[in-house]
């Protein structure tokens, strides 16, 4: 009785991305699955001044907030533009998938996806500068994530190097 | 660096599913797409599209008629929106095939007594109305359908059941006629005049009680908020003054006239509303919102009046887009802008006051608070140059109304603004509202403006806030949400500082909770002469001197708290262990970070989680004395609902684990039964049916347990609500003062909140909140609030 419309039972928000960690550990099945069950979300894009109470105050909308964990620069310890964010319950995960991905925290457009779960060691950036691996290679200019990708700031010229 | 593709993989994933054309399920869902997409994006009319569409069904009827008529029964309850649509498809093909078109009538009674079994009772009415509809396309005898609406009315008749069933039919009958009222008036007037009558009847002996618990405005101007059966009744009289001329529903099957009115017609079998069940669950009563009217959109189509049956018929269709696509805010957006017929209306309004009618509504909003939120952030980017003046005006005369808005309304535009504001680099215009600091701080429109910007500081900084406002704004600016440490080195000459000092380097050192404990042995207590040796009674300086240096320490960041709180979870344990303890732990918590009540809220919640206090100490300790000046700040009432939740979920979490135990309980037996004479298999089960009653006992205690605590907790926070108003009511009634203060409306509608956000818990203890609080004894002014609510659900 209760027949639903698959046609209608569009709910593309909370669909699960292209993007997988290559560093889990299991093969992808057990990945997919931890992935379909989780109640934790990746954030990323945020400004490397965003602080975790304006990350709780925000994703609270959706839901109980259990934990946030701020991704760290592995060398500096210093909060490198990404987090997670876990939810007590899948629903509330949905939730901020749907209306908080997408929108702005701190003046930039964030970007929600599901994570298989927070393990010790992952709050740390992956690239070799010890940032995010997106933040080695960018050419742009992005003030609130430390200039100049990493890459391109080797090729700058000494400006930034002038101490009087 | 690669990132491998996820679909380039096949190391053992889920298999992508490869269909060939033939199979079922890709017939059903071809099926469902051409049906569900009827229209869409297409070149050709709609017209056209039908034709075509009644074609394609009528040739696939001899194989797949049952999958046709699930699909049709489907969008007829779950498309509410496109209702004419496919009235005219089931028309047409009714018309070349009367056999379906009679099967689809039965399917579809079949539904409506399904869906009203299960009390689906806003899924029935668009069932209803799809049948009602089916009249204009010929499918079914109108006086079938007039005798449907007779059998509905009759239920008004029935004795001992709750208005809100009666209501319902009522309801149902007066929804259809925008759609049906003239071919019904045509073929049946008689009857349908002797049918308005009774409602008119019943309508005007009901009892309204309920209404002011669920209006936004208690003002009556500019827009009265009507009860939604009056408004109805109001909007339909309308309609029939006007000869049931409706101009405004789109009606395909107009096109398809010459064809349907060959078509013959089915008899709708005789309909026994289903009688009243004890665990029927009925819709609530609502409000009608209103906050425009025509002259509120300057220049284009005009704004159907508040009685046209126009406006009924858009805020319908609205609600229903919505209702189908809140998931996806895109989608939901691109389909109530290009709503048929936008051209003839101001489309901009009639989205912005459905928008805010649902997230206003109470009890409580059809969907998550920030869904809307996000779905007008999605509008203003589609409408660009239109929708974003739309909603800047609503948040203007928003803003003008505050005195008159309902404070749980208010504390819903509080945080949809200040979320807003963060998604547009918080730029307004905020000298447009430089009157709100002319009155008191404590009136609506000063406190909004506070709250606002308290919440936007917590989206960005403190800094930004300063930024944003003119500097005449300056006392509404939140303070700097720093650390208040009591034991400073200014402090040197207070009792037990010398102990914050020890104890702080002891937790930088890593000391043992055992050290820790022997420490704070030294701090002095103040309620006592001489300590006992044990000193384990209440200590409240003790408490101050370990929990303020631990939060001091900690206070960098949430995470460092909790993990401060975590780490020390055995001291807090005992310091806590009395109901003094845990009143007391909160009391410090709230001195150190009374200048950052988001800090507050978190460390509560955590300290609830963790059970170093309990449900009712929280709610006391916001009742006290001491939390009396804040009284009124947002951030209270968000600490105490959330406390409730919390209790709520507790409850329902043991009862599910009890039922999952039942039901382990029960297979087990069951398989007991079925394994034959196996002495071996048999001892095992009894073994295991043993442990299970066990565990069965353990978890009903725990529920019992648990039940009693939610139950304690309302009554004290009922208990403390009477203690408050009623002091405030003599003291003005002595004094002959007016009671309406700022605070009185604060504090009654806070009441009002409990009952609304909390209805369905409450319920299971109506009796005991009417025996002990709400007597007859009470003042009249709090006893209104409580039988408003019972009224709700009459």
């Amino acid at each position: 009785m209760s027949a639903k419309l698959n046609a209608l039972n569009s709910d593309s928000y909370t669909d699960v991305s292209q993007y997988r960690d290559q560093h889990f550990k299991g093969n992808r099945y057990e990945q997919e699955k931890l992935l379909k069950q989780s109640n934790t979300l990746y954030v990323g894009n945020l400004s490397f001044y965003t602080t975790e109470e304006q990350v709780h105050e925000l994703f609270s909308k959706s839901g109980d907030v259990k934990r946030i964990i701020i991704g760290l620069d592995k060398v500096k310890k210093t909060a490198c533009g990404f987090c997670f964010v876990e939810y007590y319950t899948r629903a509330d995960a949905e939730h901020a998938m749907r209306f908080i991905n997408g929108t702005r925290l701190d003046d930039r457009i964030i970007r929600t996806d599901w994570d298989a779960g927070f393990k010790e060691g992952r709050q740390y950036g992956r690239g070799k500068s010890g940032g995010q691996v997106r933040d080695e290679y960018r050419q742009d200019y992005d003030p609130a994530r430390g200039g100049y990708g990493k890459l391109a700031q080797q090729h700058r010229p000494t400006e930034t190097r002038n101490s009087f | 660096m690669s990132r491998r593709r996820h679909s380039d993989e096949n190391d053992g994933g889920q298999p992508h599913k490869r269909r060939r054309t033939s199979e079922p399920i890709e017939i059903e869902d071809r099926l469902e797409s051409l049906i569900c997409r009827v229209g869409e994006k297409s070149t050709s009319s709609l017209e056209s599209n039908l034709e075509g569409l009644a074609g394609v069904l009528e040739a696939d009827l001899p194989n797949y008629k049952n999958k046709i008529l699930r699909i049709l029964c489907a969008v007829a309850r779950l498309l509410p929106e496109k209702l004419t649509v496919y009235t005219t498809l089931v028309g047409l093909l009714n018309a070349r095939n009367y056999n379906f078109g009679g099967e689809f009538v039965e399917a579809m009674i079949r539904q409506l007594k399904e869906t009203l079994k299960n009390n689906l009772y806003n899924e029935a009415v668009y069932l209803v109305r799809f049948l009602s509809d089916l009249v204009n396309c010929h499918v079914i005898a109108a006086p079938s359908m007039v005798a449907m609406f007779e059998n509905f009315v009759s239920v008004t008749q029935e004795e001992d059941v709750p208005q809100v069933r009666s209501d319902w039919f009522v309801y149902v009958v007066l929804s259809c006629l925008p759609w049906v009222g003239k071919e019904l008036y045509e073929k049946k007037d008689v009857e349908m005049d002797r049918l308005l009558s009774q409602i008119e009847g019943y309508l005007k002996r009901r009892v309204k009680t309920h209404v002011p618990m669920l209006q936004v405005w208690t003002a009556e101007k500019p827009h009265p908020q009507e009860e939604y059966l009056d408004c109805l009744w109001a909007q339909i009289q309308k309609l029939k003054k006007d000869r049931w001329q409706e101009r405004h529903i789109l009606r395909p099957y107009i096109a398809f006239d010459s064809v349907l009115c060959e078509a013959l017609q089915h008899n709708l079998p005789p309909f026994t509303p289903p009688g009243h069940m004890p665990d029927a669950q009925y819709p609530m009563p609502r409000v009608i919102f209103r906050m425009f009217d025509y002259t509120d959109a300057p220049e284009g189509p005009v704004m159907p009046g508040s009685h046209s049956v126009e406006r009924f018929v858009i805020e319908e269709n609205l609600h229903c887009i919505i209702k189908t696509h809140w998931k996806e805010r895109k989608t939901c957006a691109a389909q109530l802008l290009s709503y048929p017929g936008k051209n003839k209306i101001p489309l901009n309004y009639h989205i912005v006051e459905v928008i805010f009618g649902e997230l206003f509504q109470l009890p409580s909003p059809p969907h998550i608070d920030v869904m809307y939120t996000t779905l007008l952030i999605e509008l203003c980017k589609l409408q660009p140059g239109s929708l974003p003046q739309v909603l800047a005006q609503a948040t203007e005369m928003l803003y003008m109304r505050l005195d008159t808005m309902n404070t749980t309304c208010i504390d819903r535009l509080i945080n949809w603004f200040s979320h807003h504001l963060s998604n547009f680099q918080f730029r307004w215009s905020w000298d447009d509202w430089s009157d709100c600091l002319t009155v008191d701080l404590e009136k609506p429109k000063p406190k909004f403006v506070k709250e606002v910007l308290e919440k936007s500081m917590r989206l960005s900084y403190h800094q930004r806030i300063v930024d944003i406002v003119p500097p005449t704004f300056s006392a509404l600016i939140p303070a700097e949400p720093i650390f208040i440490y009591k034991y400073d080195e200014s402090a040197s000459s207070l009792p037990g500082y010398a102990v914050t000092i020890t104890v702080g380097n002891a937790i930088k050192n890593r000391a043992s909770n055992e050290e820790i404990l022997t420490i704070l042995k030294e701090v002095p207590n103040p309620n006592q002469e001489d300590d006992d040796d044990e000193g384990e009674s209440f200590n409240p300086l003790k408490i101050d001197v370990f929990l303020q240096t631990l939060l001091h320490l900690a206070a960098k960041s949430f995470s460092h708290s909790f993990s401060a709180l975590g780490k020390f979870h055995e001291i807090l344990k005992t310091l806590t262990d009395s109901d003094e303890g845990k009143l007391h732990i909160l009391k410090v918590v709230y001195e150190v970070w009374r200048n950052h009540p988001q800090m507050i809220s978190v460390l509560v919640d955590k300290m609830i989680r963790t059970q170093v206090v309990d449900c009712a100490a929280v709610a006391n300790w916001l009742f006290s004395q001491d939390m009396a000046h804040e009284f009124t700040r947002l951030f209270i009432w968000e600490i105490l609902h959330s406390t409730i939740r919390k209790m709520n979920k507790h409850v329902q979490k043991i009862q599910k684990e009890l039922e999952e135990a039942k039901d382990k309980l029960e297979k087990q037996q069951h398989k007991r039964r079925d394994s034959g004479d196996d002495e071996e298999m048999d001892k095992n089960s009894e073994d295991e049916e043993g442990q299970l009653e066990e565990q069965i006992e353990r978890l009903q205690e725990k529920v019992e347990s648990a039940q009693s605590e939610q139950k304690n907790l309302f009554l004290v926070i009922f208990q403390r609500f009477i203690m408050l108003l009623t002091e405030h009511l003599v003291r003005c009634e002595t004094g002959s003062v007016d009671i309406s203060t700022p605070w009185y409306k604060n504090c009654i509608e806070r009441l009002q909140q409990i009952f609304l956000m909390h209805h369905v818990t409450i319920q299971q203890y109506m009796g005991t909140l009417e025996n002990l609080l709400f007597t007859a004894e009470l003042d009249h002014h709090i006893l209104a609030v409580y039988q408003q609510f019972c009224a709700l659900q009459l």
